[in-house]
């Protein structure tokens, strides 16, 4: 086993997918508590339907580098949706709801009216599921990647405190003067762009996992809000590092694999904190 | 120049008007204490002075420099999440978010801001437990306390002692009581006329008929009267 490992991690696409799983992996978590916390879960959901419809709309545009569609399409919708959440006659989680399901169904729609590919069931399986391997990931893509994924951190690392302050009491962050619109806006944007980072390694239907189980874990163990995030952080690159290795050796899908390593730390965690 | 002032607010929200024809201004030192049914709109008063809430009519005014971020704010029943794992410290440690203005950690004073207020409100030694595990009166000082971190002028407290035992109450109304001694003027809203009157120097009654005066004008007049004589057949 060790040997067929340690064949795997010669080749560069292997690597590749380490990295670029690792990176996703902690990113996607550290939002999670804020995510959980302020009902915005939903919107994760409905954003990684939105970028699934917005994935359809490039590979018939047959445009080489989906992200490029995908990252300013899912931004706007998490800006709008944001919007929508606040005033307006319809509520929130309706207009998420129709956002979300309204993006699958046209996305299918469009890929099944202008899919070339003799494949399609195959297509719409990796876009909602993720890519069955990694063969796929370029030298750019993982750069691409890289890239976003120092701005997230960096990003978030920066706002840290304003983020715990519009989430554990939003109404005391604006009576002392936090801008809490800017930031629910920037917390919005963010989550769009985990999304795309996660769209190529778990698929559309997998990223909320990915995004909310390491927090649900971490907050079963932990108290405070900084060991929550450290912990989500670490356990979510440690359950993506595991997921990757299981589905090189086992062979089995990379985003559902994760995802069930993903539930398996919940499981153990929710042990944890009861004992 | 009062610290605070009011001319003929109309409070309400785009679903209509709550309140109106509410006149009053607060000084330095005063204890207010605003009273009246429930739904009367004094939580929305309190929302209107903080800026959360626009007013639908009338003029809010501050003066004697101060600003309206310098007010310490103590949220009727917490809107936070059950579930949320905050430490104390990092719950106080937040009341001074203003100061910190867009630096990305706190400094050295801020953690010392932080500290003097859980010493002041008797809950250093929960520094590093979790808000959720604490008890009401625990969590109330922490919530306490973070608001003395966003000012040392005014407290807009919010039914304080909600949910509290009487005991814990009364530990309550010693602390905001002392807090008033030193100078910081107080704005609160309660149920429990009794004890809240006899700390406070003027109050606000709002529902119906509106009333603003001292504690012993209030006291002597026929809204007061009407009103403590309600809350006695209470019990
Ligand atoms: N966000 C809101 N939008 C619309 N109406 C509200 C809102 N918050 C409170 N209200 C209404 O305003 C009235 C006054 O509420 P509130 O100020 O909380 O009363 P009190 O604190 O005196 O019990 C109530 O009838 C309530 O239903
Ligand atoms: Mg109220």
């Amino acid at each position: 086993m060790i040997q067929k490992l340690s064949l795997y991690l010669s080749y560069p696409f292997v690597r590749y997918a380490l990295i670029v799983g690792v990176l996703i992996a902690l990113c996607s978590s550290l939002l999670g508590v804020t995510l959980v916390l302020k009902r915005f879960s939903f919107i994760g959901d409905g954003l990684s339907h939105v970028a699934f419809g917005a994935m359809a709309i490039a590979s018939v545009l047959k445009v080489t580098n989906t992200t490029v569609v995908i990252l300013p399409v899912t931004m706007i919708c998490a800006v709008l949706l944001l919007r929508t959440g606040q005033n307006t006659k319809i509520k929130g989680d309706a207009a998420i709801a129709m956002i979300s399901v309204g993006a699958l169904a046209f996305g299918y729609l469009l890929m099944h009216l202008f899919s070339t590919s003799s494949n399609l069931a195959g297509d719409v399986c990796s876009t909602l599921f993720g890519s069955t391997s990694f063969v796929t990931l370029t030298k750019k893509d993982v750069w691409l990647c890289v890239i976003l994924s120092v701005i997230i951190l960096a990003v978030f690392v920066f706002f840290y405190h304003k983020i715990f302050d519009v989430t554990f009491d939003e109404n005391f962050a604006r009576a002392v003067g936090t801008r809490a619109d800017t930031y629910n806006l920037l917390i919005a944007v963010i989550i769009a762009l985990i999304i795309v980072l996660a769209l190529n390694l778990v698929g559309s239907l997998l990223i909320s996992a990915l995004v909310i189980f390491p927090a649900l874990s971490a907050m079963r163990v932990f108290k405070s809000f900084r060991a929550v995030t450290i912990c989500s952080a670490v356990l979510s690159v440690v359950c993506a590092l595991t997921g990757i290795l299981i589905s090189i050796i086992a062979g089995t899908p990379v985003g559902a694999t994760i995802v069930a390593v993903d539930v398996a730390a919940f499981g153990i965690f929710c042990l944890i904190g009861r004992g | 120049m009062a610290q605070i002032t009011c001319k003929d607010l109309t409070l309400g929200y785009e679903t209509g008007v709550v309140a109106e024809h509410i006149s009053f201004s607060v000084e330095e030192g005063d204890y207010l204490c605003i009273v009246g049914e429930n739904g009367s709109g004094k939580s929305t008063l309190m929302k209107t002075l903080l800026g959360l809430t626009p007013p639908l009519g009338g003029k809010i005014e501050t003066g004697d420099g101060l600003r309206l971020t310098e007010i310490g704010y103590l949220p009727q029943q917490t809107v936070v999440q059950r579930d949320f794992p905050a430490s104390v410290r990092e719950i106080v440690q937040s009341g001074c978010q203003a100061r910190k203005g867009l630096r990305p950690f706190y400094n050295k004073e801020e953690k010392r801001i932080a500290e003097e207020a859980m010493d002041r409100m008797g809950i250093r030694q929960f520094e590093n437990h979790c808000y959720r595990e604490l008890s009401g009166g625990q969590q109330q000082r922490v919530l306490l306390a973070r608001a003395l971190c966003a000012t040392r002028k005014i407290l807009l407290l919010d039914e304080p002692v909600s949910g509290l035992d009487p005991i814990a109450s009364a530990d309550m109304y010693q602390l905001i009581r002392e807090l008033n001694r030193e100078g910081i003027t107080i704005i609160m809203i309660s149920h429990d006329l009794g004890a809240a009157v006899q700390d406070a120097n003027r109050v606000l009654h709002i529902g119906k008929n509106v009333f603003f005066g001292t504690r012993d004008e209030y006291l002597a007049s026929s809204i007061g009267r009407y009103y403590m004589m309600a809350e006695e057949e209470k019990f």
